[in-house]
């Protein structure tokens, strides 16, 4: 349907340049915890998905990539994808990587381990990434950055690839925060449905 | 006698991401509580387009014999 374009459905480029400057200066990375928190102080608030359904850049940038750029063959996505004890799967997954990261900042700022510059891809593959960090601040600020930044870039891999064989969306299916916040808002809205 | 196709959303199926409501151009298509999303049946002319997108493709298509 052709609607009036809202300034969040511009949202994609924040999303697009958050990757980009991730190559620049590493630090940028810390921006990311606003696709993080946003999502889950709307749903605990307002008890709703709105930034899954409204704001989020993420979604918009797989909308643009597989309908306006064709780029998707848009299959019918495979069944487990969907399936309650995935996504909750996938979820538990999700946040003990991010435990770990967190765990693995806290090291570096107790001093126990040694700064890691490498941005890590789908929790395996290593890349060194000393070209956008300089050594002029705390090695745990930094650290995070790593972290953070090898989540956003494995989700978007991984977001990518079911985008391009199946619906453009289809990362939204298993989508952690979209997981999340849907179940925070089954929690709240217990009954009132 | 007149069949009027509709869509089906199969509530525990969705994940609310409401790809539909986007596509739907008849408005039909509410995310009710961040939780699953709902067909207003009144609104809704069957013409399968939010089927098409849902990435669950967990929307159905049925005809009503009215
Ligand atoms: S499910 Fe994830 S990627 Fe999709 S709109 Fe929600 S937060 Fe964004
Ligand atoms: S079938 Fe068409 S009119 Fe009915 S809910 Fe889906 S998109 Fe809207
Ligand atoms: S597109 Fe499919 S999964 Fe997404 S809200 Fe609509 S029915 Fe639910």
């Amino acid at each position: 349907m052709k609607t009036k374009k809202h300034w969040y459905d511009y949202l994609w480029i924040a999303s697009t340049l958050y990757l980009l400057l991730g190559f620049i200066n590493i630090l940028f990375a810390w921006l990311g915890l606003l696709c993080f928190f946003i999502p889950l102080i709307i749903s605990i608030v307002k008890g709703n998905k709105a930034y899954c359904n409204k704001y989020c850049g993420r979604g918009k940038l797989f909308n643009l990539l597989g309908n306006k750029l064709g780029l998707s063959i848009k299959r019918e996505c495979p069944t487990i994808l969907r399936r309650q004890w995935f996504r909750y799967s996938f979820l538990i997954f999700f946040l003990t990587m991010f435990g770990n990261m967190i765990f693995v900042t806290y090291m570096v700022f107790g001093g126990s381990r040694e700064l890691v510059n490498v941005v890590k891809l789908l929790w395996t593959i290593n890349f060194p990434w000393n070209f956008s960090y300089n050594n002029s601040i705390s090695p745990w600020i930094a650290q995070f950055a790593f972290g953070f930044y090898s989540v956003m870039l494995t989700s978007t891999v991984l977001g990518i690839i079911t985008m391009i064989f199946f619906k453009p969306r289809t990362w939204c299916v298993y989508c952690p925060m979209g997981t999340m916040t849907q179940a925070i808002c089954k929690v709240k809205n217990h009954g009132k449905e | 006698m007149k069949v009027k196709k509709r869509a089906i959303i199969p509530k525990n199926q969705c994940v609310a991401c409401g790809v539909c409501v986007k596509v739907c151009p008849r408005n039909a298509i509410s995310i009710i509580s961040g939780v699953y999303a709902k067909v207003d049946d009144s609104l809704c002319v069957g013409c399968g387009l939010c089927a098409k997108a849902c990435p669950a493709s967990i929307i159905k298509m049925e005809g009503d014999v009215q």
